[in-house]
C-alpha cells in the first residue's frame, strides 16, 4: 500500500482517479440502461418531437406563440394533447385560414406524418389525450340503439337530432357530422375541441363513446337508408314548410293555370 | 224507306240514367235542386281555384288519417321497441311512438300514407294561407261575403292548431318539445297558468294524459268542426254565387262563365286527381317528419333545429325574438313577461287580418254588395295593409327559424334575432309605404295605357328629325276592364261650425274616422282614373 500511498501526489494521480470514475460511471450505464430498441424509439420519438416543433415554428406560432404558450390570437396549447392536434389539423381545422368566430373544416394542409410529428411535439409541452387507435374508435359490434339515446342526451342540443348541425350564439355553430370518419367524431368527444365541450372517459366511457358513432353512422353515415325519400337536408319542418311554399304551391298553381286556361269552347255554328 | 212525324212513343224501358233519376227524384225530391243548381255558373279563373285545393286536400288529409287511426295507439304507456328499424331497437318509448314506428317500417303502405297525410296537411294550410290572401287583395271579402270570409279564418286556425295536435301525436322528441313549448306558454299566464296546465295535462307535465287527448281532439273534435264549416264554407259560396274580376259585359248583377254542369263537374273533378296527384308523387319521394330519427320524446332531452309545423313557426318566432323579461312580484309571484307578451300577442296577429273587412266596411260606410273583384292596385291602402301584414308574419317566421338561417347564411344567430326584433315594428311600416307607392304608380300607368295607349316599341322619325314612339290605342275591352273599378270619395264630416259659427259636436270617432277616409281615398291616396272626357279630348285630335 505504500506505493499507492507515495504516488497519490503524482501529478497524474487525479487523471487516473478521473479514468476510473469514469469507467464506473460507464459501467453502471450499460449495466442499468434501457434495451437497444427502446434507446431508438427515444431517438425516433425525439426526432418527431424535433421536426414537430420546426413545422409549429412555421405554421402554428404565429398564433400560438412560440412555445405553444398562446397569444392574443390562439389558446395556449400546453397540456391540449396529440388527439387535439390530430382532430384540428387532421379536419382542416387548423392551421385556420382566417380568424373569425370559428375555424372551419377544409382540406388539410399537412400529411399524416406531419400532423403526428406536430402532434408528438404538442404533445411534449404537457401531458394530454394521446390519439386513439383504431380498437378505441372501431364502432362494429356497438349497440346503436344506445348510442341514439346518449346522442340525444349528450349532443342533440347543437348537433341536431341525426347531426345535420346547428347554430350557436354569435356566430358559431356546431358543424354538420355527415360522415365524419370516426376517429375525428371519437376525438373530439375526447379533447370538445373549439366550442364543444370534452367528454373525456371520466364522463363518457370509450363503449359509450363507440355507440355513439355507430348510432352516427346508422343515421348519417354513407350507406344510411332514407326510407322516406329526399331528405331536404334533414333540419325538419322548416325545411319541409320551404318546399311546402315553393315547390309544392309553384306545381298546384301551375295545374290550376293550366286546367283554367283549358275551357270549354262555344260550338260553331 | 219513309219517316213518321208522329210524337216518339216510347218502346220498351226508358234509359238507365233516367229511371235511376226517377227512382232518386221520387224518394229525395232533388229534380228542383238539381234543375236550379246544374246551370249554376262559375268564372273561369286559376286564382279562384286555390280555395278548391284546400278542399282537395281536406278529402285527402280525410282519407289517410283514416287509414292511420286503423293503426295508431294513442297511448303514453311505456314500451321497448323491437321493430324493424334497428337504430331503436331496445329503446323505451311511449306507445304512440312505437305505433307510429311500426305505420312507418311494419304497416304496408304505412310510410306513404303518413307522408301523404302530412304534406296533405302542410299543402292544405299553404292553400287555406294563400286563399285568403287571394281573397283578401282582390277585395272579395266585402258585403255579402264577410261572414264567409269569418268562416274561412276559423277554418285557418282550426287548421293550424289540428296540425299542432297531429304532428304532435307520434310522442316523438321534436313534437314532445312542442307540447313543452305549449305548456309553458300555458303556464306563462299569470294566476290561472298553473291550474290550467294541470287541467290541460291531468297533473304534471308530460304526464299520461296528454297523447290521449290531443287524439281526440286530433281525429274527432276539430276535424268535426271543420267538416262542419267546410260545408258551410261551400253552401254560401254557392248562395253568394261566384265573385269575377271586371270585364265587358260583367256587372255587379251576372255572373260569365261556365256551368257547374258539365264543364265545372269535369273541371273539378280532374283537379282533385292532379292535386291527390301531385301530393302523392311528393310524398312518394320527399321525407316529411321522420320520426324514426327524432327519438321519443324525453323531457331531459332537446334537439337543435326544433321548429314546429311553419304554420305554427311565427309563434316561434316571436319567443325567439322576445327578450327573457321576467318581473318577481311581491309575495314571490313570477310575471314571466318573456313568454306571455308573444302568447298575448300570438292572437292578435291572427285577428288583425281577420277583423279587417269590418274596419274597411266601416271607413268606406259602404252597404252596397260587391260581386267585381277589386285589382289590387285600385285599393292601394288595403293593399299596402295586407302586405304589411304578410311582412309581419314574414319576419316572425324568420325568427323562429334563426338557427337555419344563421348556419345556412353564415350570420349571427345574435344578429338576425335583432333584426327580428327592430323588423318586427320597422319592417311592416316600410313594407306599407313601399307597397303604396307602387300600387299608386301602377294606378298612374293604367292611366296613362288608358289616355296614350300601349306602348308599341316602334320609333318613327317625324319629318323634322324627331324621334316619337308610337303608342297603340288599347281596345274598347281592355279600356273598359282598366277603368270599371269605381272610387270613393273621402269621407267629409263638414266644418268645425256651423253657419251661425256654433261649434258643431263631432264624435272622436268620427273624426277617426274622416281621417282614415282620407288616407284611403284622399288626394295623393288613390289617382284619379280618366274620364270620358279626358279620354275623348286626347283621342279626339291627333295620335302621337
Amino acid at each position: 500500500m505504500k506505493k499507492l500511498s507515495a504516488r497519490r501526489r503524482h501529478p497524474l494521480a487525479a487523471l487516473v482517479v478521473l479514468l476510473f470514475a469514469l469507467a464506473a460511471t460507464g459501467g453502471l450505464y450499460a449495466a442499468f440502461a434501457p434495451a437497444d430498441e427502446a434507446k431508438a424509439d427515444t431517438s425516433a420519438q425525439s426526432l418527431a418531437i424535433e421536426e414537430g416543433k420546426k413545422l409549429y415554428a412555421t405554421g402554428c406560432s404565429s398564433c400560438h406563440g412560440t412555445g405553444g404558450q398562446g397569444t392574443s390570437d390562439g389558446p395556449s396549447l400546453v397540456g391540449v394533447g396529440a388527439a387535439a392536434v390530430d382532430f384540428q389539423v387532421g379536419t382542416g381545422r387548423m392551421p385556420a385560414q382566417s380568424p373569425g368566430a370559428q375555424a372551419p373544416d377544409k382540406p388539410r394542409v399537412y400529411d399524416q406524418k406531419e400532423i403526428d410529428q406536430l402532434a408528438a411535439y404538442i404533445a411534449s409541452l404537457g401531458p394530454g389525450p394521446s390519439i386513439p387507435t383504431e380498437e378505441d374508435y372501431n364502432p362494429s359490434g356497438a349497440d346503436s340503439a344506445a348510442g341514439g339515446e346518449l346522442f340525444r342526451t349528450n349532443c342533440a342540443q347543437c348537433h341536431n337530432f341525426t347531426g345535420k348541425g346547428g347554430a350557436l350564439t354569435h356566430g358559431k355553430y356546431a358543424p354538420p357530422l355527415n360522415d365524419v370518419d370516426p376517429k375525428y367524431v371519437y376525438e373530439a368527444m375526447l379533447h370538445g375541441p373549439q366550442n364543444m365541450p370534452a367528454f373525456p372517459d371520466s364522463v363518457m366511457p370509450p363503449e359509450e363513446k363507440r355507440e355513439i358513432i355507430a348510432y352516427l353512422q346508422d343515421v348519417n353515415g354513407k350507406e344510411t337508408a332514407s326510407p322516406g325519400g329526399f331528405g331536404l337536408g334533414g333540419f325538419g319542418p322548416v325545411a319541409e314548410g320551404m318546399f311546402a311554399w315553393t315547390i309544392v304551391l309553384a306545381l298546384l298553381i301551375c295545374t290550376a293555370v293550366w286546367v283554367a286556361a283549358r275551357t270549354a269552347k262555344a260550338r260553331k255554328s | 224507306m219513309s219517316t213518321t212525324s208522329e210524337a216518339p212513343k216510347r218502346r220498351g224501358k226508358a234509359p238507365a240514367g233516367e229511371r235511376v233519376a226517377d227512382w232518386a227524384d221520387g224518394r229525395l225530391g232533388i229534380y228542383g235542386l238539381a234543375k236550379a243548381n246544374m246551370r249554376k255558373i262559375f268564372p273561369d279563373h286559376w286564382s279562384f281555384m286555390l280555395g278548391e285545393v284546400c278542399l282537395y286536400s281536406f278529402i285527402i288529409i280525410i282519407l289517410t288519417g283514416v287509414y292511420l287511426t286503423l293503426f295508431f295507439h294513442p297511448s303514453m304507456a311505456e314500451v321497448t321497441y323491437h321493430g324493424a328499424y334497428v337504430p331503436m331497437q331496445g329503446v323505451h318509448m311511449s306507445e304512440a311512438y312505437a305505433s307510429t314506428l311500426d305505420i312507418s317500417f311494419d304497416v304496408r303502405g304505412g310510410l306513404l300514407m303518413r307522408q301523404i297525410h302530412h304534406w296533405a296537411a302542410l299543402v292544405f294550410l299553404v292553400g287555406m294561407f294563400v286563399h285568403m290572401m287571394r281573397v283578401f287583395f282582390t277585395g272579395a271579402f266585402r258585403k255579402p261575403r264577410e261572414i264567409n270570409w269569418l268562416f274561412g279564418f276559423l277554418l285557418l286556425v282550426l287548421g293550424m292548431f289540428t296540425g299542432f295536435t297531429g304532428y304532435s301525436l307520434p310522442d316523438d322528441l321534436l313534437s314532445g318539445t312542442g307540447i313543452r313549448f305549449m305548456e309553458g306558454a300555458v303556464l306563462s299566464v299569470p294566476v290561472v297558468g298553473t291550474y290550467l296546465a294541470f287541467f290541460i295535462f291531468g297533473g304534471e307535465f308530460p304526464g299520461t294524459e296528454i297523447i290521449p287527448r290531443f287524439f281526440v281532439a286530433h281525429v274527432l273534435l276539430l276535424p268535426g268542426i271543420m267538416l262542419g264549416l267546410v260545408v258551410a264554407h261551400l253552401i254560401l259560396v254557392f248562395y253568394h254565387k261566384h265573385t269575377q274580376f271586371a270585364g265587358p259585359g260583367r256587372t255587379e248583377k251576372n255572373v260569365v262563365g261556365m256551368p257547374l254542369l258539365p264543364v265545372y263537374m269535369a273541371k273539378a273533378g280532374g283537379f282533385f286527381f292532379l292535386v291527390f296527384g301531385i301530393i302523392a308523387i311528393i310524398s312518394a319521394t320527399f321525407t316529411i317528419n321522420p320520426v324514426w330519427v327524432l327519438g321519443p320524446y324525453r323531457p331531459d332531452q332537446v334537439s337543435t333545429n326544433a321548429q314546429p309545423d311553419w304554420y305554427m313557426g311565427f309563434s316561434e318566432g316571436l319567443i325567439r325574438a322576445m327578450p327573457g323579461w321576467e318581473i318577481v312580484l311581491p309575495g314571490g309571484y313570477t310575471l314571466a313577461l318573456g313568454v306571455f307578451i308573444p302568447l298575448m300577442i300570438f292572437p292578435l296577429i291572427l285577428a288583425a287580418i281577420a277583423v279587417y273587412p269590418f274596419i274597411e266596411s266601416w271607413v268606406t260606410g259602404d252597404k252596397r254588395e260587391h260581386h267585381i273583384l277589386d285589382r289590387p292596385r285600385n285599393a292601394p291602402t288595403r293593399t299596402a295593409f295586407g302586405m304589411a301584414w304578410l311582412s309581419l308574419y314574414f319576419v316572425c317566421l324568420i325568427g323562429g327559424g334563426n338557427d337555419l338561417w344563421a348556419t345556412h347564411f353564415h350570420l349571427s344567430i345574435n344578429a338576425i334575432t335583432w333584426f327580428v326584433r327592430i323588423g318586427f315594428f320597422a319592417v311592416p311600416v316600410i313594407t306599407f309605404i313601399v307597397t303604396k307607392r307602387i300600387c299608386l304608380g301602377l294606378q298612374r300607368r293604367d292611366r296613362e295605357k288608358v289616355l296614350h295607349g300601349r306602348e308599341s316599341g316602334i320609333i318613327k322619325r317625324l319629318p323634322h328629325g324627331e324621334f316619337v314612339e308610337v303608342h297603340e290605342p288599347l281596345s274598347q275591352e281592355q279600356l273598359h276592364t282598366l277603368t270599371a273599378h269605381e272610387q270613393y270619395k273621402p269621407l267629409e264630416i263638414g266644418p268645425e261650425v256651423d253657419e251661425n259659427g256654433v261649434a258643431r259636436k263631432v264624435g272622436r270617432v268620427q273624426k277617426l274616422r274622416a281621417r282614415l277616409s282620407r288616407g284611403y281615398y284622399g288626394e295623393g291616396n288613390q289617382i284619379p282614373k280618366p274620364t270620358v272626357e279626358e279620354y275623348k279630348e286626347l283621342t279626339s285630335g291627333h295620335g302621337h
